[in-house]
């Protein structure tokens, strides 16, 4: 070793580093004697003056509303009791009278006590949300007996009544404790509302406001001796979704009560007009406390009506993929001279695969129409898997979107590869043929399944579908939307000009000529195009096994619709779970496309606003701004019916509280869709 | 690379059980400043860390310094590694990136053990200047070996932590002999840096400057940093000669006190024991470091002794920071108190560092 090992310090230097240890330990010791012996009476007054109470200012939520600017979410105000604990010292023998006054029972309110039990004791704890007038008449009688019982004044969500646009708005609920023990949500205190689902989740950030405290000093017995400072509280910002309230009314009505989802996108940019997921469930009953009993029920239901189906419920797409075999049958120049005599089924690999009927000879322009299963057998078996795939990768399936909602499936594109990996058994030939009829074990969202077709009847441009405008984001918000909903996003497939004609001819011929599957479907005057689809629900399903509860071997209905039938302004898919082979799933997609072209039709020559004249020159010059179309909500005879809790009584001073009161919505139309 | 030759005889048991005492202190005081928040546990979790770092201890005790300080260089280079690893790939938690996330969900700050490194390679670089007076020229080597690492942590960023790099290199450049007039000199020119570096306004952030401004001036925001400050005061003033008594603070236990378990843990312990019981704690730590500089001077070499003094300055410092902050004669800094302040990579570090200390005493017969 090259150091000196023989050298030594000086002492003299050590010396002073003991001389200069020792003065840093007398003035830290000088400090705590300045406090400790001589300020000790002063800093023991301070201890005992030191109770800062803070009194919460909640922020409300931002509303949401839909593309045109009409109210689809508010808030409403509510009175809530709090239990300031630090006001008895003992509270136990109030607990008797607090429960019955309050329509409790003692071991809830020891319940949320205990919850609570971390929160310093000067902050009041919420006991009871949106009380009664009889249960706030019940606290201000008791104020002198029970001062540790506060009213607070809060907003509550209020949502479209019955389920209306459920899935993709979501719900809001108290933050849990995993989410306040995890660091990336430190800024959650327990008790905060926050999304959990739907666009309630995905944009939580924006949506939540900051809620702002008032600050009061008191002295140890609890009385008020000053105000320390009140900080404002920041209501969350409003939230403009792509979704049209008319299309989405349209949807929710022709869907009906069938399980399944219909989602409609423009594919121009990947907006998101409609989402309907069945069944549904009333958000409202989150808004507050849902009991346990609810939730169970609502987590227990073997329908699952908290999926969001159109992005979490995969199926086989049956024949819709035979769009994409299509495709990849023109591109690999198999498809052009193909001709293949339907004899009821064919014969592959010893077995028989069948068709409906006896098609006769079909080329590629008839098989779509007649959705003729054993064209596409062969088709699929001169492609070969691999081909197949990779096509169908191109056009997303497999993949997520990238849909800026939560819990979005990927479903499954199978090969050879894929089933190596997951099962550890060899590619079956068989399958191959099972594959071109989009059976087996391939699975798809339906919102993957319209961006794929409508991208292909775009010539190949596939949008990211997304429910918010991206505009209204800023740069930072848009890059986190991305990493935190990974997709495959916008995607652009090439293929021929001739490739897109033939396509979108047949598939306009499904639902405009007579041969056509979905004929019964057609719209006067309106260029409908689509495709027909049938899953059938079989062991091997992915997915559908955990999501069938009765009729499970039904098949799944689908139905791709677009209008017009090349670079459509509209794609609607109809998934609907059990509904058997019946042209009803072509219908339901035809009544939104319906209601689309009504709608543009109407905006075309400012038609929408559709209320008698007489009726707007009565009112005011701001009043003719706003429409009451309680219609989407069913209208309660009693308020109390309003998401199942009574309102503030002095709600009804405010216009647009009391349509609330009533059941109604005010939606609020801009000045731009009316002149 | 592990001496035969140390005996178990030469280990400083007398500081080891006064460590042992405060770290004892520690844990109850961890246990009554947490018992009613939702940190409850943390002085389980501490006995723990103390138990892991008693085991790097004895580790270090016995690996040769001499083989780590021939390999310096190594460890310095991952040390600045570490900390780059930290700004690129680090978590950032309340908007400082200061940890990494190792498997199994711990967390990981380098900055501390990187604390280490630098006592080592500043001991080496001053051993290896053999005695001679410094020059300008070995005082910018010096400061530039501290400097470089500094500024990394800076930017994540945790002043904290950077500034407990400086001892080592006052230390380092005070034992190494730089003569008086050049100590003159860069006392003038740092301090003079520093109050330019403050009037300027561009380097600290807002919350440092706000910090420091409070500290000076506590009325003036009683609800942001200021607050702290005059909390801690109050804790600190409520205990009075012998304090409230276990658990009985009203201020740490009515969490009026900030992170009494961390930072501010001296508080609690002035609240709950009073003068009393901070004067032992006080004596406590003069005791323990004393006992290091004794075993500074019976080291065998220059480079032991220089190691022994590095431990002392960054212990000196942290002690007197973190207690000035509390009886508010310094500004809030976010330096842990060692031996007492709850929290993994602090208690490791100290650990370490007094391994290195049982180190150099146990190789002293050894030549």
């Amino acid at each position: 070793m090259a150091l000196l090992r023989e050298e030594k310090l000086p002492s003299i230097r050590l010396t002073i580093s003991q001389i200069v240890i020792a003065v840093i330990l007398l003035v830290l010791t000088f400090g705590l004697w300045r406090l400790q012996i001589v300020g000790a009476q002063n800093y023991h007054a301070m201890a005992e003056a030191n109770r800062i109470r803070k009194v919460p200012i909640l922020a409300p939520r931002g509303e949401i509303f839909d593309r045109d600017g009409r109210l689809i979410v508010t808030n409403y105000q509510s009175v809530s009791c709090y239990l300031a604990r630090d006001q008895k010292g003992d509270l136990k023998p109030d607990l008797p009278l607090i429960a019955k006054g309050l329509n409790m029972t003692v071991e809830q309110i020891q319940q949320i006590m205990h919850r609570y039990r971390w929160t310093p004791s000067y902050e009041p704890i919420p006991l009871q949300q949106d009380i009664t007038p009889n249960e706030q008449q019940f606290i201000a009688a008791h104020s002198d007996e029970l001062p540790e019982l506060e009213t607070i004044r809060e907003w509550r969500r209020l949502y479209p009544r019955n389920g209306f646009l459920a899935a993709a708005i979501g719900y809001v609920g108290q933050v849990s404790n995993r989410m306040l023990n995890d660091p990336q949500f430190a800024y959650y205190q327990p008790g905060d509302v926050v999304g959990e689902s739907g666009v309630e989740e995905s944009y939580d950030p924006i949506l939540r406001g900051v809620d702002g405290a008032r600050e009061i000093l008191v002295n140890s017995r609890g009385q008020e001796v000053g105000v320390l400072g009140t900080k404002p509280a920041k209501p969350g910002k409003n939230l403009k979704l792509t979704i049209d309230l008319d299309i989405q009314r349209a949807a929710e009505n022709a869907m009906g009560n069938r399980d399944g989802a219909v989602i409609a996108l423009d594919p121009h940019n990947g907006q998101i007009l409609a989402l309907v997921s069945r069944p549904t469930f009333d958000p409202n009953d989150f808004a507050v406390r849902i009991s346990s009993k609810e939730w169970t029920s609502l987590v227990t239901n073997p329908d699952h009506p908290l999926l969001d189906k159109a992005i979490q419920a995969t199926s086989a797409p049956g024949s819709t993929f035979k769009i994409i075999m299509a495709v990849a049958g023109l591109q690999t120049g198999i498809a052009q001279n193909m001709k293949v005599d339907c004899k009821g089924g064919a014969y592959f690999y010893g077995r028989w695969f069948a068709c409906d009927v006896k098609h006769g000879w079909v080329t590629l322009k008839t098989a779509i129409p007649y959705s003729c299963d054993t064209y596409f057998y062969t088709l699929a078996q001169r492609l070969g898997i691999d081909t197949i795939a990779k096509w169908a990768h191109r056009f997303g399936i497999g993949e997520r979107t990238g849909v800026d909602l939560p819990g979005e499936v990927a479903g499954t594109m199978p090969s050879p590869a894929w089933k190596m990996k997951t099962f550890h058994q060899p590619w079956y030939p068989g399958e191959t043929i099972s594959i071109g009829i989009g059976q087996g074990a391939i699975a798809v969202t339906p919102l993957q399944l319209a961006r794929a077709i409508g991208g292909i009847a775009s010539g190949g441009v596939l949008k990211r579908p997304h429910i918010v405008f991206r505009n209204e984001l800023t740069p930072e918000y848009r890059k986190y939307m991305r990493a935190e909903y990974p997709g495959s996003g916008n995607k652009v497939v090439h293929f021929s000009k001739q490739t897109w004609e033939t396509i979108t001819n047949a598939m306009a011929n499904v639902t405009q000529e007579p041969i056509g599957t979905a004929y019964s479907s057609r719209l006067a005057g309106i260029d409908f195009a689509g495709k027909t689809g049938t899953a059938q629900v079989i062991s091997h399903n992915f997915g559908m096994d955990k999501l069938s509860s009765n009729m499970a071997t039904r098949p799944n209905a689908w139905f791709v619709g677009l209008a017009p039938r090349r670079n459509p302004d509209i794609v609607v898919v109809v998934f609907w779970q059990h509904g058997g082979w019946g042209n009803d799933v072509a219908h339901i997609a035809a009544q939104v496309i319906d209601a689309y072209v009504t709608k543009q039709r109407r905006l075309d020559h400012n038609l929408l606003a559709d209320q008698p004249a007489g009726e707007s020159a009565k009112k005011g010059a701001n009043e003719t701004s706003k429409l009451d179309v309680g219609a989407i909500w069913s209208i309660p005879s009693d308020p109390r019916e309003l998401g199942g809790k009574p309102l503030d009584p002095n709600a009804g001073k405010d216009a647009s509280a009391a349509a609330v009161y009533a059941g109604h919505f005010l939606l609020r139309v801009p000045d731009f869709v009316r002149k | 690379m592990i001496h035969r030759f140390r005996r178990i005889r030469d280990f400083d048991w007398p500081l080891l059980g006064m460590v042992l005492l405060m770290s004892v202190i520690s844990v109850l005081e961890i246990y009554s400043a947490t018992m009613h928040t939702r940190f409850v546990g943390f002085d389980h979790k501490q006995v723990l860390w103390i138990v892991a770092g008693l085991g790097a201890m004895f580790f270090v005790s016995v690996v040769d310094y001499h083989w780590l300080l021939d390999s310096i260089h190594w460890f310095y280079g991952v040390a600045l590694l570490s900390l780059a690893a930290v700004l690129v790939a680090g978590q950032r938690i309340m908007g400082a990136k200061r940890w990494i996330r190792l498997p199994g969900g711990i967390h990981f700050q380098p900055s501390e053990w990187v604390k280490i490194v630098l006592i080592l390679a500043m001991a080496r670089y001053i051993a290896g200047l053999s005695g001679r007076e410094m020059t300008w020229k070995d005082v910018f080597k010096a400061i530039l070996l501290i400097a470089a690492p500094m500024v990394m942590v800076l930017k994540q960023p945790d002043m904290g932590t950077a500034l407990t790099y400086s001892p080592i290199l006052f230390a380092g450049l005070f034992l190494g002999g730089i003569g008086w007039k050049k100590g003159l000199i860069l006392t003038v020119v740092s301090v003079s840096l520093v109050a330019g570096i403050w009037r300027s306004g561009k380097i600290l952030k807002p919350y440092q400057k706000a910090r420091l401004t409070s500290f000076m001036n506590p009325g003036a925001d009683p609800r942001g940093s200021g607050y702290q400050i005059l909390q801690s005061k109050i804790a600190v003033g409520d205990g009075g000669v012998f304090g409230r008594g276990t658990t009985k603070g009203s201020q740490t236990q009515g969490d009026f006190l900030p992170i009494p378990y961390t930072d501010f843990i001296f508080a609690a312990f002035a609240e709950e024991h009073g003068f009393v019981g901070c004067i032992f704690v006080l004596l406590l730590y003069f005791l323990i470091l004393m006992r290091l500089i004794h075993n500074a001077q019976i080291a065998s070499d220059l480079p032991g002794t220089l190691v022994v003094m590095g431990v002392v300055a960054t212990l000196t410092f942290e002690i007197a920071v973190n207690v000035g902050m509390v009886v508010g004669l310094m500004p809030v800094t976010g330096i842990p108190l060692p031996l007492m302040s709850y929290g993994g990579s602090s208690v490791l570090f100290t650990f370490l560092a007094l391994g290195m200390v049982m180190n150099v005493r146990m190789s002293r017969f050894v030549n």
